[in-house]
């Protein structure tokens, strides 16, 4: 190449070239990575694995409790006596958000002083809130310890009383969470519906 | 071409010359391990890296033979694991050594990372070393998590539950970001399956590159040594250092030795005491992960409880996730965090050395009471090691500066 035809290189056409070609380089880089991180997402069968369960809860006696799976989460259900209902008001002042109001935790129909549809039934999800542990239940009460019935968490000592509120001074920084769930009928729950929603 | 060329080792003709044209595999080899010229002071601190690229290369090929008969399905994981034991033809054995691999690996690794603060290694111009070097150790851990999910055991699922966990915390995007790494509402077969691809194609893949990369930067600055002397400022009329001398023959017959003698501890562990206590491989993990019960005791494996106790040590998700990733991250920054204007501990005063061993006690009684249930004693112990641990790093821009340091010898110095 001699010094004329050096000179007659359009230095800004390059310039313009080379850039228009690394962005539309990079959109393409960028829409080509859309199917990538989308495989990543819960898949169709993981999403319809994760439709509702019916549990029958007439056979329930009061105080006790199951434990199901609901999208591979741990659920309790927990038939809470006439006694464990009279003890949840004498929490209040030990809890870190006694009404659910700093982050919601719960569906709107469960937004109340027991945090449940039907008082007697609490179902909420058996993860902690700190880290996902699930926690264990110790119903006794101990006035000595201070302690109403709840639940324990093995792994970092956080406590909730029996409607899954955190106690404060405890890692958890939140309620238990309540699923979506609805009373079919008097004897049979579905978790994963709403209450009132088709 | 003449004999006598030949008996120099120039180009000889014949196959090595026909590959050389085409290949630089003599220059190569000159360059990285014949005539690569390496302090002729090293002490048996320098053994580790050879020894963490010695596991590395156990893992590979015992990992490769696992694959053949592990299966990455929440349904036959935990039992092809059990097959792998007892009915496999010396399966035991390869899953042992894999076993047992992994706590080696952070040994050799940690102990790999504490020579470079012994004789501040990552000091300039060291500092791509060094970083290359963290991220490999980012890379190996969650290689090593993505590997403990794979048995399926109840502490394969908890352990995964808590740390994946550690990801909610994140405000905002914590959750959706948690089931894009789960791929599930929960922690399920997908997730199981896709900690597979990443341990067994994704993670290793960039190990190897990564220390290929981590050995280019180090041959392009040269090994330091226990003096911190930079070799190359006194050459010879031959332009070779005078305190180096060529890592083949001398270190690799010298590093032999030492992995005759790790071999030893390996084979040690891996025949006697494979669980090593249930340090190595916990007690839970012998029992498949049930989804409605978390073990009465939970704690990762010994190589994270370092930093699993400075997160339990604070009392709030956030802010307990954000100081366990920052204490993970701090020793990135060590090339500018340390001002002295020595490298070796050899040369520097009282006040680094009493912070260093400050900050090497910390990390081991934090790593224990990582392993000891949230008691409020162990509670208040783990919070004065984790002050201790977060000091060395954030006080070190001032007690280095006034640090007084003894006079650095113009070549390397014999001990013993």
């Amino acid at each position: 190449m001699n010094e004329e035809d050096v000179d007659r290189i359009d230095r800004n056409r390059r310039h313009f070239l080379t850039v228009a070609t690394a962005v539309t380089g990079a959109v393409g880089i960028g829409f080509a990575s859309i199917p990538f991180l989308s495989s990543l997402k819960p898949s169709a069968r993981a999403q319809a694995l994760g439709a509702p369960v019916e549990v029958p809860i007439g056979t329930m006696e009061p105080g006790e409790m199951l434990r199901v799976l609901w999208r591979g989460k741990l659920v309790f259900i927990l038939r809470r006596t006439k006694e464990m209902l009279r003890r949840l008001p004498e929490n209040l002042n030990r809890l870190k958000d006694p009404t659910s109001a700093i982050i919601e935790q719960q569906p709107d129909y469960a937004a109340n002083a027991t945090r449940s549809v039907n008082p007697e039934f609490l179902v909420v999800i058996g993860s902690c809130t700190h880290l996902g542990c699930a926690p264990l239940e110790d119903f006794e009460v101990r006035p000595s310890d201070n302690w109403n019935g709840g639940f324990f968490c093995p792994c970092h000592g956080s406590k909730f009383d029996l409607a899954g509120r955190v106690y404060k001074g405890v890692p958890a920084p939140s309620n238990l969470r309540i699923p979506p769930h609805r009373f079919v009928r008097d004897d049979l729950l579905l978790i994963g519906l709403h209450t009132g929603e088709a | 071409m003449s004999r006598i060329e030949a008996e120099v080792g120039k180009p000889q003709g014949g196959i090595m010359q026909w590959i050389d044209e085409r290949f630089p595999w003599t220059e190569t080899m000159k360059y990285h391990i014949t005539e690569y010229y390496a302090s002729k002071n090293f002490n048996f601190w320098y053994v580790f890296g050879v020894l963490a690229m010695l596991v590395l290369v156990i893992q590979l090929v015992t990992g490769i033979f696992l694959t053949m008969n592990y299966k990455p399905s929440a349904l036959e994981a935990f039992a092809s694991v059990e097959y792998i034991m007892r009915d496999v033809e010396w399966g035991w054995l390869i899953r042992y050594m894999h076993s047992t691999g992994a706590s080696f690996f952070f040994i050799v690794v940690y102990l790999h990372m504490f020579r470079a603060m012994l004789y501040g290694s990552y000091k300039k111009p060291r500092e791509l070393v060094w970083l290359i070097g963290m991220v490999i150790f980012f890379v190996l851990m969650a290689e090593a998590f993505a590997g403990y999910l794979l048995p399926w055991g109840q502490m394969s699922y908890w352990g995964a539950q808590v740390i994946i966990s550690l990801f909610g915390a994140i405000p905002g995007i914590g959750e959706a970001i948690v089931e894009l790494i789960r791929g599930d509402y929960s922690i399920s077969d997908i997730t199981l399956n896709r900690f597979f691809a990443l341990h067994v194609v994704v993670l290793p893949l960039a190990l190897i590159s990564l220390v290929l990369v981590h050995i280019v930067a180090l041959h392009q600055v040269g090994s330091l040594n226990p003096d911190g002397i930079e070799i190359k400022e006194q050459k010879g009329p031959d332009g070779i250092p005078l305190d180096g001398i060529a890592f083949h023959p001398y270190y690799t017959t010298k590093d032999l030795v030492a992995i005759i003698i790790f071999m030893m501890a390996f084979s040690g562990v891996m025949f006697f005491a494979p669980d090593m206590g249930g340090y190595f491989l916990e007690h839970a993990n012998y029992e498949p992960a049930n989804l409605t019960a978390t073990p009465e005791h939970i704690s990762p494996v010994w190589y994270f409880t370092p930093f699993y106790a400075i997160l339990r040590a604070v009392p709030d998700k956030l802010w307990g996730a954000t100081m366990m990733a920052v204490a993970v991250i701090l020793p990135v920054f060590l090339p500018w965090l340390d001002r002295s204007r020595v490298k070796s501990i050899r040369y520097r005063g009282w006040i680094y050395k009493f912070a260093l061993t400050c900050f090497a006690i910390s990390f081991v009684v934090l790593g224990w009471l990582g392993t000891k249930p949230p008691d409020t004693l162990y509670t208040i112990a783990a919070r004065i090691f984790s002050a201790v641990y977060f000091a060395f790093f954030l006080l070190m821009p001032y007690y280095t500066t006034i640090d007084k340091t003894k006079p650095v010898p113009d070549r390397v110095v014999y001990h013993g």
